[in-house]
């Protein structure tokens, strides 16, 4: 029976990792993420689970230790945000070489400098290339199923990589929303005992985690790397399935919002993609067929998905809560790549939006689709890079 | 708890075993060695990058018969604190019944420097583990930098004997002291020169609960610019002329377990090593003799530690 309540995506994440019941936890404060680990602290404290923290000194020693205690043989989880993650980077691509299925809540804020605590994807960006699977969250229901789906999808014995789960900063991490639980006992169920693979415990049979590995293997280790990843979206669709069986919500590897028809559409990942959608909603009521697409799973990225969902459109503008200063925006290069495979492709626009915490607005989705309408009649684009909701 | 004599510690089965890649005449391997042979428990071992790692595990070889774990160069120390956590929590639920010791092993470059975050926070945190340094007191495995743990005076390649500047003109951290400083009930120093001496610390270490922290001096004969065939005299060099003492910090008490027969000056040691060749011409005498005076000063503290308490 689902259980509703009212919470912040922390607190929902908090009690999902609550509900999983993992081995041990790295536990470091990082606005916006420490409230996160503070109410998991408590879940320790009081006796709600059997994990064993280690109340570390940096992120680095924290995904250092998860490493080390994942590769022992055991469910492992931390959070993170910002420069957390960014101090972590080093240990990111060992945790995902060494395929430890470490689950992650990523709360996404942006990077120093300046220094600012608020939310944008600056982040999870910068961690892409790490090796981990990435799923992102809309709201905090999605927040809280997605943590859960996380653990089947990191541990499935087909793939054993770590996962992060990313939720914006405040927007999404410090807002009470209606959500939905689960009850205990159907998520303990649902993810299911931690199943070991290789365990570094297992005194009889000793294995050594971490070689070095010379050119004459290296480029195959990183190709079997790959490979694996090219499991990954099967997996996600079908715990998806099931979780779908469980809580009746329905998640896919994306997800389209009256896109099928649709002659513009915006690419947007995360909590603004709900403003957006309200923004189609009304230049839908206008008579003109707008539409949006969420990518969830980031990494690896469903190019073939992504372009199917979007090739008949005749503009497309991907919003970037992040940069690469001197480059498009992070998601508008993948989906940018994704289209060019396709037969025919719409026009493509780039849009920076929000960066630190920036208010993302309605009217700002209408500034943008009614470019795109221009762009779709004339065919014609003229900056392709831009900044919106910025101080001029 | 007896030392084993040579032939009994021969007949036990080696857990860092041959055929890896160390360079001949190395003084890292026979500590490891010594180390490891110190508990009948099963070992779970981490190690920090650098010559120990690079030399041991070289994919799809190992020279590693227990459970070992290579993450990268700042974090042993909290990668092993990873894996005695999932052991305290899967014991404490039932899923495992084994009693197992943890050891993580780092050079100087990975604990006196780079590492010395991770490990600073393992021992506060109180895991139970031993943390052992091979000190050779630079980045032997990147080709000889300077680390805090380098010697006054010393040559490196990042702090080379110049026409104008003699080499190091620091001091070493004194990283034993610093460890004791954190409470933890045991810190040593130890030598492969002493054998009995180091696998009695260790031993010793794996008896207590909590965290314990062993450094080790391991001479490389390609940094210290050194014969292949003398790590151990200098290793004997370097405790008796009191550069390297032999104590023991247990639960705050100062012991000095080796004290030599008569205090040799500590150019005795340096004489033979190339890199501090340059401390041996007329215009360096000043900074060979603050090193001497740096040594006695160390000394006569501990001496009056191990008295005092």
């Amino acid at each position: 029976m689902a259980k509703v309540v009212a919470v912040t995506g922390n607190e929902a994440c908090a009690n999902a990792l609550r509900q999983v019941n993992p081995d041990v936890c790295g536990i470091y404060p990082i606005t916006p993420q420490t409230d996160m680990m503070q109410r998991f602290a408590s879940y320790i404290a009081d006796g709600k689970v059997d994990t064993e923290s280690i109340l570390v000194e940096s992120e680095h020693s924290s995904m250092s230790a998860c490493i080390g205690a994942s590769a022992a043989g055991g469910r492992v989880i931390t959070a993170t945000s910002s420069q957390g993650l960014a101090l972590m980077w080093e240990m990111l691509f060992i945790a995902a070489g060494d395929r430890l299925p470490i689950v992650m809540p990523v709360v996404n804020r942006a990077l120093s400098a300046p220094l600012n605590i608020h939310g944008d994807h600056s982040d999870a960006m910068g961690a892409r290339d790490s090796g981990w699977i990435q799923l992102w969250s809309e709201n905090g229901q999605e927040a809280y199923d997605n943590t859960i789906q996380a653990f089947r999808i990191a541990e499935h014995m087909d793939i054993r990589l770590p996962i992060m789960v990313c939720l914006d900063g405040f927007i999404i991490s410090h807002s009470i929303e209606r959500l939905e639980y689960l009850e205990d006992q159907e998520v303990k169920d649902f993810v299911g005992p931690f199943k070991n693979f290789l365990p570094l415990l297992d005194i009889a049979k000793p294995k050594s985690y971490g070689p070095l590995i010379l050119p004459d293997m290296y480029h195959e280790y990183k190709r079997a790397q790959h490979e694996v990843m090219t499991k990954v979206k099967d997996v996600v669709l079908d715990v998806a399935k099931d979780f779908e069986k469980l809580s009746g919500r329905k998640y896919g590897i994306l997800e389209s919002y009256r896109l099928e028809d649709a002659d513009i559409a915006i690419v947007i990942l995360n909590s603004a993609a709900g403003t957006t959608k309200d923004v189609v909603d009304q230049f839908r009521e206008k008579g003109i067929k707008a539409g949006l697409l969420k990518p969830r799973l980031f990494r690896p990225f469903p190019y073939t998905e992504i372009a199917d969902a979007l090739k008949h459109t005749k503009a497309v503008c991907v919003m970037d809560r992040a940069d690469s200063f001197g480059g498009y925006g992070p998601l508008f290069m993948e989906v940018s790549s994704a289209l060019y495979q396709a037969d025919k492709r719409p026009a493509m626009i780039n849009k920076i939006y929000g960066l630190g915490g920036r208010d993302y607005m309605p009217s700002h989705g209408a500034q943008v689709l009614t470019e795109l309408n221009e762009i779709a009649k004339s065919g014609k684009v003229n900056v392709i890079k831009e900044y919106i909701g910025v101080r001029e | 708890m007896a030392t084993p004599t040579l032939k009994e510690l021969s007949k036990k089965e080696d857990r860092f075993t041959h055929g890896h890649r160390m360079c001949s005449g190395c003084g890292a391997p026979i500590v490891v060695k010594i180390a490891l042979m110190a508990t009948e428990y099963p070992v779970v071992v981490s190690n920090a990058t650098g010559c120990l790692e690079v030399s041991s595990c070289i994919s799809e070889f190992t020279a590693w018969n227990v459970p070992w774990i290579h993450t990268a160069f700042e974090n042993s120390a909290a990668t092993i604190s990873g894996v005695e956590t999932m052991y305290r929590s899967l014991k404490k639920q039932g899923k495992f019944d084994q009693e197992v010791k943890f050891i993580g092993f780092g050079g100087d470059g990975g604990t006196y420097d780079i590492g010395f975050q991770s490990l600073s926070g393992a021992m506060e945190r109180g895991h139970d583990m031993i943390y052992i340094c091979y000190d050779n007191g630079a980045y032997m495995n990147t080709g000889i930098q300077r680390s805090s743990a380098t010697p006054l005076g010393a040559d490196t390649t990042t702090c080379p004997a110049g026409s104008v500047i003699p080499g190091k003109l620091r001091n070493r951290k004194n990283l034993t002291k610093i460890m004791a400083a954190h409470d933890i009930p045991y810190v040593a120093q130890a030598s492969p020169s002493h054998w009995q001496d180091l696998f009695r610390k260790v031993q010793k270490a794996h008896e207590i609960k909590g965290p314990k922290f062993i450094n080790v001096i391991a001479p490389c004969n390609r940094g210290w610019r050194s014969k292949t065939n003398d790590a151990i005299q200098l290793a004997r060099l370097a405790v008796n002329t009191c550069y390297w003492p032999l104590y023991e910090i247990e639960n705050g008490v100062t012991k000095i377990t080796v004290t030599p027969k008569e205090k040799i000056p500590v150019a005795e040691f340096m004489k033979p090593q190339g890199r501090f060749k340059h401390l041996f011409s007329p215009e360096n005498e000043g900074l060979l003799q603050r090193v001497q005076d740096e040594v006695d000063k160390e000394w006569a503290k501990l001496l009056k530690e191990a008295k005092t308490d």
